[in-house]
């Protein structure tokens, strides 16, 4: 396999987040009307509004209510995403990714063995407190803190002091934190996990075709989705947490993964609408 | 549902809110809080024609930039990460990039979340109230003829008027009359043009925000809405009030600048 082919994924991924920040820059600096506005809230063709449902829901938790627009864009945003995997979100659109892939991938080759632990479902707790702390205080308070917001706002209008959570982000993933930024701490990723819980599009599992050699733990972000046995009876990634980034499917050999919905597992051995690798 | 999944699920909500959990929660969530309330609190900002008032501004904008793009002046910007009170929302600086008043207000157009109140007209725009901070070293004050705010000033004639003061004549004095710059706040929209062409090196007329410029006296006071002083020599009236058509105002002028008279 060459290796377009064997990242196609990786590289399908970053055009599209690539893709974003551009038409999101050019619609600040070139005068398209593409796209315009940030992460936050945008609108495509002047006529389809997109907000994000977490700062949607922060402006709800101040006790106002935000215009039509961006409930309207709240809306379009988590019925996409409902559709195609909540999480698609992360792998796909965030530019925190790649950069926390950086990290990642750093730590897997010169990192050290023992990181600080901070578990999965903290992201859950920072999820909860985020609204909590702005309902207290009556301004969105993840939106003051997140680096999603600024480093996308800030390639994307002028740059500034927050490009630094870039380094920071590298750095944490790659000697700090065990599953790193979006593992372990972003609540958008939490929420976007709770929106794409019953997804139609998933990762789909050929039991037939798995070897159990397990390449595809390590390469998986949210590894604990991946049990055998579950998905041996499932025969799909069941998991809001999936991100579905579709590393598995590119490193295993075998073809055992690919993209599909949420059925049950086919019980006869020979499937021909398997995709070869 | 299956019932494994169910008992899962179950396991999963008593096993997370385990006691060490939750205080770590806890005191991350007042830190957090602490951090937020304090950089609310900090200083002040202007804010794009429209805005709502500043706590309900702060709550409703939704950091999208849309507003910076529409304005065709380049006067919109993003407050930076480093200004966490209003890290992601817009605000300007008069001084360097005043408002232009655009009769269509893009700004409030482009809004998604309402923080620019749909269908605010221009003209009733509260930016902030212009204050004639110096009187030490406005040129007017000093008995020169600038009159550049007067001139600037988009609400023409009604925001910012020129007073007419006569001094007593005295040997050797350098002032004989003055035309006082005033600002009406009722008609101010704080844009800033005047704090923007102020020629001298630092501004001596500033926009501050509204409960910070504007005093208020008692309401028993029988001649609290007494009219501001009248009697402006003929020449400084002669100037066309502003219009949001600039073709009929450019009729009314000529093709003669007016102060060149």
């Amino acid at each position: 396999m060459s290796w377009l082919s064997r990242n196609r994924y990786h590289i399908a991924r970053r055009t599209v987040q690539l893709g974003v920040l551009v038409l999101l820059w050019a619609g600040a600096h070139a005068g398209s009307s593409l796209l315009k506005g940030d992460l936050s809230s945008s609108l495509l063709l002047g006529t389809v509004p997109m907000s994000d449902p977490l700062a949607t829901l922060q402006i709800l938790a101040t006790g106002h209510i935000p215009g039509k627009t961006v409930l309207l864009g709240a809306l379009v945003v988590v019925g996409m995403y409902f559709l195609l995997g909540g999480r698609v979100f992360c792998s796909w659109v965030c530019p925190v990714n790649p950069i926390t892939d950086l990290g990642q991938s750093l730590k897997r080759q010169v990192g050290p063995k023992r990181l600080v632990a901070v578990p999965r479902t903290a992201r859950i707790w920072v999820l909860g407190l985020t609204l909590v702390v702005t309902m207290l205080t009556g301004i969105a308070a993840f939106e003051l803190i997140s680096p999603i917001g600024m480093i996308s706002r800030e390639l994307i209008f002028a740059p500034a002091l927050g490009l630094l959570a870039i380094p920071a982000l590298v750095l944490a993933d790659a000697f700090v934190l065990q599953h790193g930024w979006c593992g372990s701490l972003c609540p958008l990723g939490a929420l976007y996990a709770g929106v794409g819980a019953y997804s139609p599009v998933r990762i789909r599992f050929d039991r037939e075709r798995c070897d159990r050699c397990g390449d595809c733990v390590p390469i998986c972000p949210e590894s604990q989705v991946i049990r055998f046995d579950e998905l041996e009876r499932k025969g799909f990634v069941d998991s809001g947490f999936c991100t579905n980034c579709a590393g598995c499917i590119e490193v295993c050999t075998r073809g055992a993964y690919r993209f599909g919905l949420r059925t049950a597992a086919r019980t006869n051995t020979h499937d021909e609408r398997v995709t070869h690798a | 549902m299956s019932a494994e999944r169910a008992i899962s699920r179950r396991r999963f909500f008593t096993s997370f809110f385990r006691p060490r959990d939750v205080a770590v929660a806890a005191t991350g969530g007042l830190v957090w809080t602490k951090v937020v309330a304090d950089a609310k609190a900090a200083g002040i900002a202007y804010r794009p024609p429209g805005a709502l008032p500043n706590d309900a501004f702060l709550a409703t904008c939704i950091r999208c930039g849309q507003c910076v793009e529409a304005c065709p002046f380049d006067t919109l910007k993003l407050a930076d990460a480093s200004d966490p009170h209003q890290a992601g929302t817009p605000f300007f600086e008069p001084r360097k990039e005043p408002c232009h008043m655009c009769g269509d207000a893009p700004c409030i157009e482009a809004c998604p979340s309402g923080a620019l109140v749909k269908g605010t007209a221009i003209e009733d725009a509260d930016m902030g109230v212009a204050v004639l901070t110096d009187q030490e070293n406005c040129l007017a004050f000093l008995g020169l003829r600038c009159e550049v705010c007067y001139r600037a000033c988009p609400v023409q004639g009604d925001a910012i008027t020129l007073e007419f003061r006569e001094q007593e004549p005295q040997h050797g004095s350098d002032r004989h009359a003055f035309f006082l710059p005033t600002v009406h706040a009722d008609h101010c929209t704080g844009c800033g043009k005047c704090e923007y062409v102020c020629v001298i090196e630092e501004p001596a007329i500033r926009v501050l925000p509204r409960d910070i410029a504007r005093g208020q006296v008692a309401d028993h006071y029988l001649l609290k809405n007494r009219a501001p002083a009248a009697g402006l020599p003929p020449a400084v009236q002669d100037i066309p009030v502003w219009e949001r058509n600039s073709e009929a105002v450019l009729e009314a002028m000529g093709d003669e600048p007016t102060w060149d008279e």
